[in-house]
């Protein structure tokens, strides 16, 4: 049941989203959004929109999948629909009260609508075809440049693959702990706010002690195999920028980039 | 008593992970029996058992506590709760409070009993499980793993439930732990009547304490019956890889090698007792 609430579920698959290098994914996902801010016409939306139809149906991530991923960010599309349908300034179709609603505005709120479910369901995407495992490492690949300006990258990457490691097992504890409780009659559900921070208190301890003795464990077994820190560390899984890695990062960012100078220019659209 | 009638549970439903842990299953234990549930790693066990206190809600089939289904609109869970006691598997991580009479007062506390029916509640508790009465005060994390995990069966012996449910009390002790768990069990069955569930992937357990045993294979329960029964059927439970219990194997061999003796017994001191049989005539 906790299980449902996690965000950005990873997905095992073979298709070739789910085999692209995580680094050439997540600089195609930054180059992505930039094309997707960039647009403003009809025609530059409508290739990003494209895109981002061609690289789902290849990945085979359902879309129902994506939509309930988008579910609970639904509260902040609609809100900044609303927003846009009426403070958009210009020829007012409908007027009621102090309302009044704009063909600019509907436009407007259209767009903005699309923009945010095509931002998310991208950033989906990546979770959804790379594991967590996968993204932290590819991200402290991505930013290891920066330990040249004294940035601990190696140990803010170790940090958050540990975290990201350890998510679904806390997620599972918690449940366990949770069942474990209400067996023995605690109820979560009801009361006002004070009874039901108290009713944490038999979840929360027993969740923190184990945390802290994982985190003891962890660090043992660590030790027993001779980590001490990023310095001269070598992989077993070296990752390589394959031939298709190449292929679909030039082609990508050269077609973002095409999309973005025409749209700003607005060269040869009408 | 409990009754679970054709239970199916998928976790995971609708996504990739999808795994179906139960497809039909049945279980019931009658008021006062012992029963066992037995089966590998992974075939439904905690499943099943989580199902019998309403924890998990069956995606079909249904549960009757003495004839009424416990999911029937109106039903009231929490009373199911403290009716059909559960002790998850390694239930020491649970542990919470400052000292372990305040833990094992939990459970009759959320039953809204009075303070004196409490005390006494987890005076007796701590008496079935053989605790002595100078650990009421400490605190439950200053506790050997084997006390921790009586501490916390106490919890649920504390709310006196009818059906007393344990998944796996005995993982990870030692054998005279394991014993010692194992006897307080049959002390409590034996004191207040009630029916005890016993899952456990270990024959020589269920031997020693079961009246009838329940094999669960791949998410459904495939042989039921008696200890007689059920060991009888060798074949059965070689095949989804279990056995009878190991003197019971030793009885089995020398009968093969020509000895007249009883292979009928499941526990060492039945065992000796076949093979002395034998010897006196
Ligand atoms: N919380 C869960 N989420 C997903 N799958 C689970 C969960 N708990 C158990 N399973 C799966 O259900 C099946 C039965 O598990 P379980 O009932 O724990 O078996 P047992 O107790 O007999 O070892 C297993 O395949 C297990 O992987
Ligand atoms: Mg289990």
């Amino acid at each position: 049941m906790l299980k449902d609430i996690t965000l950005g579920q990873y997905f095992p698959g073979t298709t070739l989203i789910h085999r692209l290098d995580p680094r050439a994914k997540m600089v195609l996902l930054f180059a992505f959004i930039t094309a997707l801010l960039m647009a403003n016409h009809p025609l530059t939306y409508g290739f990003v929109l494209l895109y981002l139809t061609v690289t789902v149906s290849v990945s085979r991530i359902k879309l129902s999948s994506l939509f309930r991923g988008l579910r609970p960010m639904l509260f902040i599309i609609v809100f900044t629909a609303v927003l846009n349908i009426f403070y958009t300034p210009g020829e007012p179709l409908v007027t009621f009260w102090v309302f009044k609603i704009t063909a600019e505005g509907i436009e407007r709120a259209a767009f903005m609508a699309l923009r945010l479910i095509m931002l998310i369901s991208a950033t989906f995407l990546l979770t959804y075809t790379t594991s967590p495992l996968a993204l932290s490492d590819a991200l402290a690949r991505l930013l290891s440049p920066l330990g040249k300006i004294r940035v601990p990258v190696h140990e803010f990457a170790m940090m958050m693959t540990i975290a990201m490691r350890f998510i679904p097992t806390i997620i599972e504890e918690t449940d366990k702990i949770m069942n474990a409780q209400k067996a023995r009659g605690a109820d979560f559900e009801t009361g006002n706010l004070f009874r039901r921070a108290k009713a944490l208190i038999p979840l929360l301890v027993p969740l923190f002690v184990s945390a802290f003795r994982r985190a003891d464990e962890l660090a043992v077994a660590m030790e027993c195999r001779c980590y001490h820190g990023g310095k001269g560390r070598t992989r077993m899984n070296q990752p390589h920028m394959a031939a298709r890695d190449v292929w679909a990062l030039t082609t990508s960012v050269a077609l973002f980039a095409g999309v973005t100078v025409l749209g700003r220019l607005g060269w040869f659209l009408p | 008593m409990l009754k679970a009638e054709n239970l199916t549970y998928i976790y995971g439903q609708n996504t990739p992970f999808e795994t179906k842990a139960l497809d039909g299953a049945d279980f019931s234990v009658s008021a006062g029996e012992f029963a066992g549930l037995i089966g590998h790693t992974g075939s439904g066990k905690s499943t099943l058992i989580q199902h019998l206190n309403g924890l998990l809600k069956p995606h079909s089939g249904r549960i009757l506590l003495e004839g009424r289904d416990i999911w029937e609109k109106g039903a009231k869970m929490r009373g199911v709760r403290f009716a059909v006691g559960l002790v998850f598997q390694y239930p020491e991580y649970q542990l919470f409070e400052e000292t372990v009479g305040k833990d094992i007062a939990f459970g009759p506390k959320a039953m809204g009993l009075s303070e004196a029916e409490t005390d006494e509640r987890v005076r007796e508790a701590m008496e079935f499980t053989g605790l002595g009465a100078d650990l009421a005060e400490k605190s439950p994390f200053d506790l050997s793993g084997g006390q921790k995990r009586r501490v916390a069966i106490a919890g649920v012996i504390a709310m006196r439930p009818k059906v007393l449910v344990l998944d796996e009390p005995t993982a990870g002790l030692d054998p005279s732990g394991r014993r010692e768990i194992l006897t307080h069990i049959q002390d409590y069955r034996a004191q207040t009547g009630a029916a005890v569930v016993l899952v456990t992937h270990s024959m020589e357990d269920i031997a020693r304490v079961a009246d009838t045993v329940t094999v669960l294979s791949r998410a459904k329960p495939i042989l039921r019956g008696t200890l007689d029964e059920v060991f009888s059927r060798r074949e059965v439970l070689t095949g989804i890889g279990l056995d009878v219990p190991a003197v019971t194997r030793v009885l089995l061999r020398l009968r093969a090698l020509g000895l007249d003796v009883d292979a009928g017994a499941y526990t060492l001191e039945d065992a000796v007792r076949a093979v002395k049989a034998v010897r006196a005539c």
